[in-house]
């Protein structure tokens, strides 16, 4: 028997939903006594009762560890963990479950291929090939792994306006690269990477390419079929889902090559102090007791945003997106950083002669919540010559009241700078 | 409104539009770097000695009103003071910056400092405020590495 969690909060959303009626599945949009105008989705998402619930009901009713035990509750727990792991795969149009990996989130699954495919595969004088836009967590495992193995680090360009410069990466991939690290959208400037194309130059060359999707699996469909990279890796936070637990893709035939990433329980098949010897993939790389209630609440975060339908959660956050940014071009003295054809609902931008956290500080006076600093994507400050940027950055729960105070809320900043 | 008031000051943003003492100062005596790692906060201090007194005082850098009113207004705070009485002074200001709202709190001898007061309402912000103060120990003692707030 499957054990299925079926949650009567947030029935499926009868075809056309607009924000204000999904944003009633979101118990800290709705409170009365702590207005919260929240515009920091790039950080992390809020969370819908249904996710809430799927946790707490684990804790409640099925609480027991997985892949152990012979009795009822702990096959109940089991079940629940890997249709959640089903859920997540076909969410991303995985072919099978077994390429799905839980980690602790995007970070990790980014670090657990440098430290287990990049140590296998990295020689002195390999190449990766690394975008200028990349976050923190797409950078500095790589740096590890090259320290270790002599690998060097590439640095495709970036345009003024947040785009790629392509025919660049091309060379820098022809020249031999062993591995592209791309993160699909920028968490700065939104601009959506053309990451089919590259995975194509990548492949063309004989590299593999990983895409960072941290940004991507809340905002868009994503089929990691169609973008034909060979690594896909993100966080449950950001898509709605708990903190504490993420996923890497990768192709089956890839992770059956990998050496383990962590040693210790459920990751082994046979132990002794002769040697000891693998579990299948994906439990190779899961070693120890996992994020159970956290693996369970993703599950319920994709089975709420499949309801809503990934490409309508798209369309909305693009018809908001043209709304805020009409609306804040009207600013006097402010500038987008980030303007690329492709882009998603990340608003960085910097009003003249006022720094971001000042205007992070008065917009939360107004209860708007949004993001000022280097986003952990320094390299992409210097090459645009800026400390820091103030980032709004918008969800499909989010409504055109919520841009109006935070416009609103702009003018206020300009009123006290005056 | 009213805490943002307290907070932004007409002072405070004075000092932010036209900073007094914002050049470099190729003869310093002492020089010092300061860094707000959180929100990429970047100050020079340099000053210049007269035995123990501080006879000179400059600053350049990028940061936030707060940390740049701070940076400004403490230049000319320090001017003419000798070490001793600038090391009490940062005591006193630290106490203004770190005294919970409802706790009363004294502020002989800070003249113009006083301004920050509102800082307090604000926690996160009081690492802005004293970011110029650790880079001002840091030259004092003449310390090669970078002052940090974190
Ligand atoms: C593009 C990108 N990659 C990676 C990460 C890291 O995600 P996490 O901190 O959840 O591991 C983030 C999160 O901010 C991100 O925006």
């Amino acid at each position: 028997m499957t054990h299925t969690i079926t949650s009567t909060l947030n029935p499926p959303a009868s075809s056309p939903w607009t924000s204000a009626d999904v944003r009633v599945d979101f118990p800290i949009l709705t409170s009365a006594e702590r207005p919260v105008i929240y515009l920091d989705n790039a950080a992390t998402s809020q969370k819908p009762d249904a996710v809430i619930a799927a946790t707490t009901r684990y804790y409640k009713t099925m609480n027991a560890n997985i892949h152990r035990g012979v009795y009822r509750l702990s096959v109940e727990a089991t079940d629940a963990y890997e249709s959640a792991r089903a859920g997540i795969a076909a969410f991303i149009g995985a072919g099978n479950p077994r390429e799905v990996v839980f980690t602790r989130g995007c970070t990790e699954a980014i670090n657990l291929v440098a430290m287990t495919w990049g140590l296998q595969n990295l020689k002195p004088g390999s190449t990766i090939v690394l975008t200028q836009m990349e976050h923190h967590s797409n950078i500095v495992p790589w740096q590890l792994v090259a320290a270790r193995t002599g690998a060097k680090i590439v640095v495709t360009p970036v345009s003024n306006d947040g785009e790629l410069d392509i025919g660049a990466f091309e060379r820098l991939v022809a020249n031999g690269a062993a591995l592209v690290a791309v993160t699909h959208i920028s968490n700065v400037l939104g601009t959506i990477n053309p990451v089919q194309d590259m995975a194509r130059i990548a492949h063309r060359h004989g590299a593999l390419i990983l895409v960072d999707g941290a940004q991507s699996v809340a905002h868009m469909p994503v089929h990691v079929g169609e973008l034909g990279c060979d690594f896909f890796t993100f966080s449950g936070h950001k898509m709605c889902g708990p903190t504490g637990i993420g996923a890497l893709w990768a192709r089956g035939e890839l992770l059956d090559a990998m050496p383990p990433y962590q040693g210790g329980g459920d990751m082994i098949s046979t132990v002794s102090f002769e040697g000891s010897t693998w579990n299948m993939v994906p439990h190779k790389f899961e070693a120890g007791t996992p994020d159970i209630a956290g693996a369970i609440g993703l599950g319920a975060a994709v089975d709420y945003l499949k309801r809503l339908e990934m490409p309508r959660i798209a369309t909305t956050e693009a018809d908001l997106l043209t709304y805020a940014e009409k609306a804040m071009l009207t600013i006097p003295g402010l500038r987008l950083i980030g303007q690329a054809r492709h882009k998603a609902s990340v608003i960085s931008f910097m009003l003249d002669g006022i720094h971001p956290h000042d205007i992070g500080t008065i917009l939360d006076q107004e209860h708007v919540a949004i993001r000022t600093g280097h986003h952990c994507c320094q390299p992409l400050m210097d090459f645009y010559h800026i400390p820091a940027t103030a980032r709004a950055s918008l969800a499909f729960y989010n409504t055109q009241a919520d841009i109006d105070a935070l416009i609103s809320g702009l003018r206020r900043v300009i009123e006290v700078f005056r | 409104m009213s805490d943002l008031r307290e907070l932004y000051q007409q002072t405070i943003i004075d000092h932010n539009r036209k900073p007094r003492n914002f050049h470099p100062m190729p003869d310093a005596d002492h020089h010092a770097k300061g860094h707000n790692p959180l929100c990429g906060d970047r100050l020079e201090l340099y000053l210049k000695m007269d035995g123990n007194r501080i006879s000179d005082a400059s600053f350049t850098g990028v940061g936030c009103a707060i940390s740049t009113a701070s940076a400004s207004m403490m230049t000319e705070a320090i001017k003419g003071r000798t070490l001793d009485e600038v090391k009490t002074l940062y005591s006193h200001f630290h106490t203004l910056l770190t005294t919970p709202m409802h706790k009363p709190v004294s502020t002989d001898g800070l003249d113009k400092l006083e301004v920050f007061s509102g800082v307090r309402e604000f926690p996160v912000r009081v690492k802005c405020a004293t970011l110029a103060w650790h880079t001002l120990e840091a030259a004092i003692k003449d310390e090669k590495s970078e002052a940090k707030t974190e």
